[in-house]
């Protein structure tokens, strides 16, 4: 037997699944919904369950999926970093579920309500399931169903925007799996192997002999590029804005705060247990991440700066973040890539609070989206104009919130560093921060001054109550004010858990 | 008065003084029957016409670069089918030796699929479910998004489908359906003796159901398979091959036996739940293949 914490990471992905599948036979969307939640919260518990336990015993466990041993069956596998990552899927999912309540009640149609439930806790199990995988190819069936789930969320929305913006995203989407799996199929065929810490031996030994060295340079440029593709790296972001923009509140903070990173979380895995650090460096894939990581901040903030719709600017703004999150990747030391998955959890917390405030915003000024005709929004709903005020300025990076933590930490590590991308990384740091400001100071301006709309919403906005979108976004605030005090701990066990990642099998 | 050149800044520093509003410009091909200038009306601005060259000119050297760069790279992989390739290693192996002993299945492939690397098939088959959601969430007609001219139509539809009984093809889809049906069961039982399985066993039983459906017309079709039908069968299959997993993983990971005999290999009754998991697979497979064709053809199962 097994200690019982190492069920969990099976458990949770199971759980997900099976209500899932279930979804359908429900006639409601009110049962639909209490039971993802109910998910959610569960998996975020036993998450954390499971992160004390790995964290207290400091291990990475492999859990094998059947009777067959890993080489020829599949096994998921969970250390600290896993854990961590888990309950932040899990948590902040639960989190915009609650929050995006009315509007999934507005959006979508009474009878496709439980299907929409359907794709989000497949959703979540796929993002469970690529954190936890330890084989590269169930990496790849679960990357499937998230391409069709994320796809679905977003489309359920019935509107001719968002069906145009689903389209887009499915084919830039498809074209991204393709990618990964012709890289994964090179591999296959050079290595013999799937599973991860068996890849890693055989790519370090033909490293080593230089043999099929070129097919190798390219596994690893398609698998990164197809990765890039779904996780919007700079000139593949072009379908992020209408779709995370045109969903409805949960499928925009789902999109832009978790699935987006699943990817990464999958790139991270690559980097560190089939390839290592070293060899990613030596065949320059992450010079060309952190070109397009720096290129992405700074363009997607001048976009966002442009934009007059509050989501769509909300969305630039991912790409932005997004490219945080590449620079860090691109700088290619430990510390670095740290800091990267720190601003990764920061921005999982802070765009679903952005997201479904500015939703509220809108609920309370007549359905309007508009920049403009949102003055005044704040005083009719002033939780929610807190709350966005608050995820802008640490969007910003203000101290004492979780954006400037991870700021600095990218920061820190680019100083570390002695190379000309020190000063490329730092520069792009600083001027994104204040492209980052000149967007987000004038919407929050905007949304405390009053204005003629404010006036004429202002009796009927008063009305509508939301508590669950107040849990939500007091939830989020906390989380917030807590990535941005408390970095230690957490960066700590993000260290840990990523020496646990590339040493484990070696 | 500010000059006209900075007046952007200058709105940028008020902050949205005024409303902007932008126009969405939508292209409408309406070509006029006889007409032969018609097309070079559609792309009128010189901007869009830069745009589409620039546009197949990239598309063009983007593609060709890729074609380039894989044949590259495929001229250097090992050979195909040649004894010392990275690929013949112990994990082929143990699958072709030992697959019958330990999971019970003359078919390897079988084994593979449904026992050893059992977790990726639940994922494959959650993909077919999810596609099925998908094109439910699209296509589904609902009383909430049709209008009365569009229901008008369909209604004509079905009085057409009814009226336009065709007897030769009714008489011969009578004679073939069933064998249809028998091969796909054949296909789907035997998925563990001989090449076959849930996914094209599944797939063959669809195209019967389809073809009953096209012949028959939508009423005999939801005489025995409505929507009900639909939703009962396949949540049940996937539920079904989801908890039997869920068991056999979670005992073969905590290292105690399942108690699910093998029986012996090439009997129908053997290899274990491989039998079970392909009979769900399947059904889920026939119930999805038929579920695209009625969704896509009426909005409706």
């Amino acid at each position: 037997m097994l200690p019982w914490y190492q069920n969990i990471p099976f458990a949770c992905i199971f759980l997900c699944m099976i209500s899932g599948i279930m979804m359908p036979l429900f006639k409601s969307g009110k049962a639909a919904f209490h039971l993802t939640l109910c998910v959610s919260l569960i998996n975020a518990i036993l998450a954390g369950v499971l992160l004390y336990f790995t964290a207290k015993e400091s291990i990475r466990f492999v859990y094998v999926m059947g009777h067959f041993p890993a080489p020829w069956g599949n096994e998921i596998a969970a250390g600290k970093l896993e854990a961590l990552l888990a309950l932040m899927f899990s948590s902040v999912m639960a989190l915009s579920l609650l929050g995006g309540k009315s509007s999934i009640h507005d959006d979508i149609l009474e009878p496709k309500q439980p299907l929409y439930f359907l794709m989000l806790n497949l959703l979540h199990a796929s993002m469970l399931a690529l954190t936890y995988t330890n084989d590269l190819f169930t990496g790849y069936v679960f990357i499937e169903i998230n391409t069709l789930a994320s796809c679905a969320i977003v489309m359920a929305r019935d509107t001719a925007k968002t069906i145009a913006a689903t389209i887009r995203y499915l084919v830039v989407s498809l074209l991204g799996s393709g990618l990964f799996l012709i890289g994964l199929v090179l591999l296959y065929c050079i290595t013999g192997h799937l599973l991860m810490p068996n890849l890693q031996e055989k790519v370090l030994s033909l490293v080593s002999t230089g043999k099929y060295m070129e097919p190798l340079t390219i596994v690893a440029g398609l698998m990164t590029a197809g990765i890039s593709v779904k996780a919007a790296l700079f000139p593949f972001h072009a379908w992020l804005p209408f779709a995370h923009g045109g969903a409805t509140t949960t499928s925009s903070s789902v999109l832009s705060g978790l699935v987006l990173k699943a990817y990464i979380v999958l790139l991270i895995k690559l980097f560190f247990s089939v390839f290592s650090i070293e060899l990613v460096s030596a065949l320059h894939v992450n010079d060309i991440l952190f070109v397009f990581g720096i290129i992405g901040m700074i363009y997607a903030s001048i976009k966002a700066i442009r934009e007059e719709h509050i989501k769509r600017m909300l969305a630039y703004s991912s790409v932005a973040q997004i490219g945080y999150i590449f620079m860090g990747l691109g700088l290619g030391t430990k510390v670095a890539v740290i800091a990267a998955i720190y601003q990764i959890i920061v921005h999982a917390v802070t765009k679903p609070l952005l997201f479904a405030s500015a939703s509220r915003l809108s609920e309370v000024q007549g359905h309007e989206k508009s920049l403009y005709r949102l003055r005044g929004s704040a005083r009719t709903a002033p939780l929610a104009g807190i709350a966005f005020t608050l995820g802008g300025l640490s969007m910003i990076g203000i101290p004492l919130l979780g954006g400037f933590m991870s700021k600095f930490l990218l920061a820190e590590s680019a100083v570390l560093l002695a190379s000309p991308r020190q000063w490329a990384a730092l520069l792009s740091l600083a001027l994104s921060s204040v492209l980052n400001a000149l967007y987000y100071i004038p919407a929050i301006i905007a949304i405390w001054s009053p204005s003629d709309f404010m006036l004429k919403y202002q009796e009927e906005g008063k009305q509508k109550k939301n508590i669950t979108y107040s849990v939500s976004a007091f939830s989020f605030m906390v989380l917030v004010v807590l990535t941005g005090c408390a970095s230690t701990p957490v960066s700590e066990i993000i260290s840990s858990g990523l020496s646990l990642l590339g040493g484990a099998s070696l | 008065m500010a000059s006209k050149k900075h007046s952007r800044f200058i709105d940028w520093v008020n902050g949205d003084t005024a409303e902007k509003v932008h126009e969405y410009k939508f292209i409408q091909k309406t070509v006029p029957p006889h007409s032969e200038q018609a097309h070079d009306e559609v792309i009128s601005t010189r901007k869009a016409r830069l745009f589409n060259i620039s546009y197949e000119i990239s598309a063009v050297l983007v593609c060709v670069i890729l074609v380039a760069v894989l044949l590259f790279t495929v001229f250097n992989l090992p050979l195909f089918g040649s004894a010392g390739n990275p690929a013949s290693n112990e994990v082929a192996e143990r699958y072709l030796e030992k697959g019958l002993e330990e999971t019970g299945a003359v078919n390897a492939v079988a084994g593979m699929i449904l026992d050893y690397r059992a977790f990726d098939t639940f994922g494959e088959s959650s993909v077919l479910f999810i596609a099925v959601g998908c094109v439910m969430i699209l296509l589904m007609r609902d009383k909430n998004n049709i209008s009365a001219t569009e229901d008008s139509l369909e209604e004509n539809e079905r009085l057409i489908e009814i009226e336009t009984n065709d007897p030769i093809l009714q008489k011969i889809v009578l004679l073939i359906v069933p064998c249809i049906f028998l091969f796909g069961i054949y296909v789907i039982l035997n998925g563990h003796l001989s090449p076959g399985g849930g996914f094209s066993g599944g797939a063959i039983m669809g195209a019967g159901l389809i073809l009953f459906a096209v012949s028959f017309g939508i009423d005999a079709m939801q005489s025995f398979f409505s929507i009900k039908t639909f939703k009962a069968i396949t949540t049940t299959a996937l539920m079904c091959y989801a908890t039997l997993k869920a068991y056999s993983f979670f005992m073969g990971a905590n290292g105690l036996e399942t108690g699910i005999p093998l029986g012996t290999p090439g009997a129908i009754l053997s290899s274990g739940l491989i039998l079970v998991l392909d009979i769900c697979v399947g059904l889920i497979v026939a119930c999805t293949m038929y579920g695209f064709y009625s969704l896509f053809a009426r909005g409706d199962i």
